[in-house]
């Protein structure tokens, strides 16, 4: 033993016995642990999940470029990205992809004419005015709305929207038409663009409030002037999320907008969007390994692409704007 | 400052203010409560005009809420009550028909933690004036009140540059210059050296004084160097039996620190307790 008690003058605290000598330690510090491999093995399995998901997106894409590699064996690249005739479905039919593009467009613009507006304000409301009450049972059930299938959300754009509100103020608006949609898929993505940017609201500190209030500024310039411009990142990046989910969602569009594949320039006309021309092509009997068969994926490639600009564009502007609080 | 009883003191070469000083804020019968919890208990003091008063005590003895009170920045807090008089050009703020947003106007704030807006240099310092109708030239305002926060010289190539990219020293120095903009005479300052370097704390406090001669300044500190550093007078506070915050005493701060006249004070001020 290394550790004994100091003979001599009375020390101020008893002395200390370690329990475990100087060897057992150094036994305990070389050892190799059985207890360890468990760890690893969680560890491996983790991994695998982790793996699992990418090698699945992985899988996805792959066989997205296969198939539309194919197609554009049948048509070529240039006819298919400019093309202005969509008549997939006929005999003969021209595959020209504008059409369906400025449908998914034009209803993803609309849309956030009203999810915008609307997600915002409610999240300056919930973050900055609301009672901790209030705000405690509205967010929950705002929340609620984005858990209503978007089935539901298609007919309540053709059975209400367009019968009840868009025929009474514009009366030649066709039984299926784009603006209905684009106002249902608003509805629709309010919640996520309000739920986000009342998070990214809540996220800016109290100190830099306090800092406004202390300059005599009213709560709406605090609101408006100091708090949306220091979350300004997480507003972005909401809003970018809104406009992905606008362009790749499919029900409303299928059921509310029709299947009249033009170029949308009338948004109380009917259109195709990609995704609709999908829905309708999966749903009708498409011979596999037809052109129309292989175009489906051309179009599920294009759509992939697109969403992924967004996503980059999303991740640059966040970047930006980032402001660091610490 | 005719009011001033000039009298050369030990530590210190600066005049001391006798009681009869020309009085900025009067604060009288002041009760904070929080909820439930009685924070601040029966708090009368008077804050001089261009001076520095710095209140000081032990943590949780309610500095920093009888400085919030006095701009109405309790009012940001749902649970907080603020009872007395607080006279201020003859009105009293307290009175919850009084908007708090005109009592801040006049009634600038700084910090603990520097909290730039996270806008450029030259808009962290427009902002107040813009929302408060300013209609002179911003350009000169805003360098103005640069110069006059002794940060002019550090910032005036950057002045687009984000007020965040400064160092902790600056932002602090900007928020005083923010403060400035709105032309305000009364400026309370929340421990505002107590996140900074001793480098950095050294020039607030020098800026403290300069301001002194312009603006009035309360300031809550615990440093005691600090408070005997800057400060013309000093209110000390504590906790009583019921844990409620309490007024101890209040006078020219180097009488107060040569000769306090209460043992609680001498204990704090020789770093006995707090």
């Amino acid at each position: 033993m290394t550790h004994r008690a100091v003979s001599g003058t009375p020390p101020m605290a008893p002395p200390m016995h370690h329990a475990r000598s100087d060897e057992e330690i150094a036994r305990a510090l070389t050892s190799t642990s059985s207890a360890r491999f468990s760890e690893r093995l969680i560890g491996y399995a983790l991994a695998a999940c982790g793996l699992l998901s990418v090698l699945t997106t992985v899988g996805i894409v792959a066989v997205l470029i296969e198939e539309a590699l194919q197609f554009f064996g049948d048509v070529s690249a240039v006819d298919f990205l400019f093309g202005t005739t969509w008549t997939a479905l006929f005999a003969n039919g021209s595959f020209g992809v504008l059409p369906l593009v400025s449908a998914t467009v034009l209803i993803a613009a609309l849309s956030m004419v009203v999810a915008i507006p609307v997600g915002l304000l409610v999240a300056i409301y919930l973050s900055e005015y609301a009672s901790p009450r209030v705000r405690a049972v509205v967010k929950p059930v705002m929340e609620l709305l984005a858990g209503v299938p978007t089935i539901v959300f298609g007919y309540f754009a053709l059975t209400f929207i367009t019968p009840s509100i868009l025929r009474k103020v514009v009366p030649g608006t066709e039984v299926f038409n784009v603006m209905a949609a684009a106002i249902a898929v608003g509805i629709m993505v309010v919640p996520l663009v309000a739920s986000l940017s009342e998070d990214a609201l809540a996220a800016v500190p109290r100190a830099l409030r306090e800092g406004g209030y202390g300059m005599g500024a009213t709560k709406m310039e605090v609101a408006t002037q100091v708090v949306v411009p220091a979350a300004l990142s997480g507003i972005v990046a909401s809003i970018v999320l809104a406009i992905s989910r606008a362009f790749g969602e499919t029900m409303i569009v299928a059921i509310a907008a029709g299947s009249k594949a033009q170029i949308a320039d009338d948004p109380f006309e009917s259109a195709q969007t990609m995704t609709g021309f999908m829905v309708q092509a999966f749903s009708g009997d498409v011979e596999t390994g037809s052109t129309v068969y292989k175009s489906l994926f051309a179009v599920g490639l294009l759509l992939f692409l697109i969403t992924l600009v967004l996503n980059l564009i999303s991740n640059r502007i966040v970047a930006r704007f980032r402001e660091a609080y610490d | 400052m005719s009011a001033l009883t000039v009298k050369t003191v030990l530590t210190s070469d600066r005049p001391v203010l006798d009681a009869s000083a020309d009085v900025q804020i009067s604060i009288r019968d002041l009760d904070v409560h929080y909820g439930a919890n009685h924070a601040v208990r029966d708090v009368t003091f008077d804050v001089p005009r261009q001076a520095v008063t710095a209140l000081i005590g032990p943590s949780g003895c309610g500095k920093s809420t009888v400085l919030r009170s006095i701009n109405r920045m309790n009012d940001l807090i749902p649970s907080a009550r603020v009872e007395g008089e607080i006279r201020y050009h003859g009105v009293n703020i307290n009175d919850p028909a009084i908007d708090p947003v005109i009592v801040r106007r006049n009634i600038g704030m700084v910090f603990q933690k520097p909290n730039p807006f996270p806008k450029s240099i030259y808009d962290n310092v427009a902002w107040g004036a813009k929302i408060n109708g300013h209609k002179g030239n911003m350009d000169e305002l805003v360098e103005s009140c640069l110069r006059r926060a002794a940060i002019w010289e550090e910032v005036k190539d950057k002045l687009k540059e984000s007020g965040l990219s400064l160092s902790g020293g600056q932002q602090q120095r900007l928020c005083i210059a923010r403060a400035l903009a709105n032309d305000p005479d009364v400026i309370l300052m929340d421990e505002p050296a107590s996140a900074l370097d001793p480098i950095s704390t050294l020039k607030i406090e020098d800026l403290m004084r300069e301001l002194a001669r312009n603006y009035t300044i309360v300031v809550v500190t615990h440093n005691m160097q600090q408070a005997a550093r800057v400060s013309d007078r000093t209110v000390f506070f504590s906790l009583n039996d019921q844990r409620q915050g309490v007024l101890i005493e209040a006078g020219a701060t180097a009488d107060m620190f040569t000769n306090p006249r209460d043992q609680r004070t001498e204990d704090y001020i020789t770093g006995r307790f707090g």
